[in-house]
């Protein structure tokens, strides 16, 4: 997955047009605007959607109970209640990308925080950090999250904290290991030189040369985040209905396995499609922005 | 190699002591803390509950329970589940076997495919085949294990019949065979996760070691190709696949209680589950121990084991 030319020149063996070195990159790019494309136009279908739609989706259709798709007036059917799936999904996008990305930005927020002051500082507090957020880790996350949640009363912003307070180490640690490694580097010595202030050189002299893998980070948590609200909301402790949210349109879903598939068939379908394009940018944003590091 | 199984011991017992005070912290934030169980009730007046608290010892400063608690915790006494009164950690010992043995199974069938995957994918690099392979692991890294569950049970067990649709067993059967056939769909489910992990890594390891001196060396040498990959190759390409089982246990634990709860699998996470659902936070503070102890041992034993395997490793010290 690296693009070493040490590498590449080695298995030659198989050349040809699709594995021409320049095809390689575009079909690695290609992946990450796919994904780009896809985040894109599944926000503004989420945003603008359900105003376009005919039906909203509180809207109760009782002779229409249990429609399959594409057979009648409502395109994706409806659930048992006789609700329209498609208005129901793009309201619950609403909710899942923006749990998503909320709690994104929270991790962010702490991991880097805590990922500095650790680089930064090292000796005692950045071994101390390191250790709690090693301890953290020790957590499985969905044990983790469920445990919390069964403590508290769950409602949007408090399982967007919830999300965040469980994603935040591994941003810390990238955030750690980059500031560990920039506080040698000449500019840093030549600002500590100059008489700069320690949140000065943190924050306006290492931080901004960080911040390519930051940004690999951000992407590829917002893909977790999304997930783990999936999760918890499918096993009943995340967002509340009515609140319509992914993981808890699947929440009935499984007694109706039989009658009435594609109740679990689709919210799965639009949860895989965000996470897998979160993660095809993240993928190729690694690739662009920083050649070296290595996979996931 | 004492030094370094001494050195990484020591930071194991550091991050266990950390890991305690987490979940001692958890605790007390529980509402009504260690009282719920009283709290929730609601028939006590509040001289009851001081007289509680001054039985319990809640009115101490708190290192001095966490000292205590941490004792008991030592000592095997992990409290009483507020169910049915029995021991915690002899409800947890009674659901551990189906979850250890869907995780082993899972993991073994991860290492065979993935493992093949990542090989392949190496030595055909940029082929059709590797394209694909690296999309799908992508894909499957993706995919909400819960909903993945649903998917098998609707083509496996509701459209072609092939495999039930959960539990362990069928009440009365119990064979051999019987509880294969209901491992099948709960392994496939948990091993997707586990399979994209290693064929990544496992395809990364093979690249590293390809471009190695000593390979080339081999080739130089007019040893077959075929023999270099199995001999040479694959035999270094395994070694920090160790580490990354090690390391995977955590996310492995949660794909388990995600498949056990789709495939009504009596195991430690549908114990977790029905337990936040009870409130029977004795039992819900002692799975997330236990799991985090497990995932302590989990990377402690494979680093371990890397050292045995790989020399070199221990010597240097890390």
């Amino acid at each position: 997955m690296s693009l070493d030319p040490t590498l590449d020149a080695l298995p030659a063996r198989a050349e040809g047009f699709w594995n021409s070195r320049g095809m390689r990159r575009f079909r690695r790019h290609k992946l990450a605007v796919f994904g780009a494309v896809t985040i894109i136009l599944m926000t503004l279908a989420c945003v603008f959607g359900p105003m376009l739609l005919p039906y909203s989706d509180t809207f109760i259709d009782i002779r229409q109970r249990f429609a399959p798709p594409f057979s009648g007036p409502h395109i994706l059917g409806t659930d048992p209640l006789g609700r329209d799936i498609l208005a129901r999904l793009l309201m619950a996008g609403r909710i899942s990308l923006a749990v998503g990305f909320c709690a994104m930005v929270l991790a962010m927020g702490i991991g880097i925080a805590v990922g500095v002051a650790a680089g930064y500082y090292q000796g005692v507090i950045g071994a101390a950090l390191m250790r709690f957020v090693d301890a953290m880790l020790c957590f499985p996350t969905i044990f983790l999250l469920l445990a919390i949640s069964a403590l508290i009363q769950p409602s949007v912003p408090s399982i967007v904290m919830l999300i965040a307070m469980t994603s935040w180490m591994e941003v810390a640690r990238v955030v750690e290991a980059q500031i560990r490694s920039l506080r040698t580097r000449e500019f840093a010595q030549a600002a500590v030189a100059m008489g700069s202030s320690n949140i000065r050189i943190m924050v306006r002299e290492l931080l901004p040369n960080a911040i390519a893998p930051i940004v690999v980070a951000a992407t590829l948590n917002v893909a977790h985040a999304i997930l783990a609200e999936s999760y918890i909301s499918f096993l009943g402790y995340g967002i509340q209905p009515p609140t319509p949210s992914w993981g808890n349109m699947l929440e009935n879903a499984q007694s109706y396995l039989t009658s009435a598939p594609w109740l679990a068939i689709i919210p799965g379908a639009a949860i895989t499609l965000a996470v897998t394009s979160f993660n095809f940018v993240g993928d190729g944003l690694r690739d662009a922005l920083d050649p070296r590091m290595d996979l996931p | 190699m004492s030094g370094f199984l001494l050195q990484r011991l020591m930071q194991a017992i550091l991050l266990l002591l950390i890991v305690s005070m987490i979940g001692f912290a958890i605790l007390h934030l529980a509402p009504g803390g260690p009282l719920s169980q009283f709290a929730a009730g609601g028939e006590m007046n509040q001289e009851d509950l001081d007289r509680i608290i001054e039985q319990l010892g809640l009115n101490r400063p708190l290192p001095v329970q966490y000292a205590e608690w941490l004792w008991r915790m030592l000592s095997g006494d992990w409290g009483l589940s507020y169910r049915d009164q029995q021991p915690v950690l002899h409800i947890i010992a009674g659901h551990l076997g189906p979850t250890l043995e869907l995780m082993l199974s899972s993991t073994l069938l991860a290492m065979l495919i993935g493992a093949w995957i990542g090989i392949i994918g190496a030595v055909k690099r940029y082929s059709l085949f590797d394209s694909i392979a690296t999309i799908g692991t992508m894909i499957a890294l993706s995919i909400p294990t819960f909903w993945f569950g649903l998917v098998v049970i609707y083509v496996f067990s509701v459209g072609l019949g092939w495999l039930p649709s959960g539990n362990r067993f069928t009440i009365g059967d119990g064979s051999f065979l019987n509880r294969l056939h209901h491992l099948v769909g709960p392994c496939i489910v948990l091993a997707l996760v586990s399979t994209a992990v290693w064929s990544r890594y496992m395809r990364s390891s093979m690249l590293d070691v390809i471009n190695q001196d000593f390979v080339r060396t081999a080739r130089a040498k007019g040893v077959p190709e075929r023999q270099i990959l199995m001999k040479h190759v694959l035999r270094n390409a395994l070694l920090p696949m160790i580490t990354i089982t090690g390391l995977h246990v955590p996310s492995l634990l949660s794909g388990a209680l995600v498949t056990e709860t789709v495939f009504t699998w009596p195991g430690m996470g549908r114990l977790f589950l029905d337990s936040i659902s009870y409130r029977d936070y004795p039992v819900v503070m002692g799975i997330l121990m236990f799991t985090a102890v497990m995932v302590l041992l989990g990377s402690l034993l494979a680093d371990l084991l890397y050292g045995v395997a790989d020399p070199r490793i221990a010597r240097s010290g890390r």
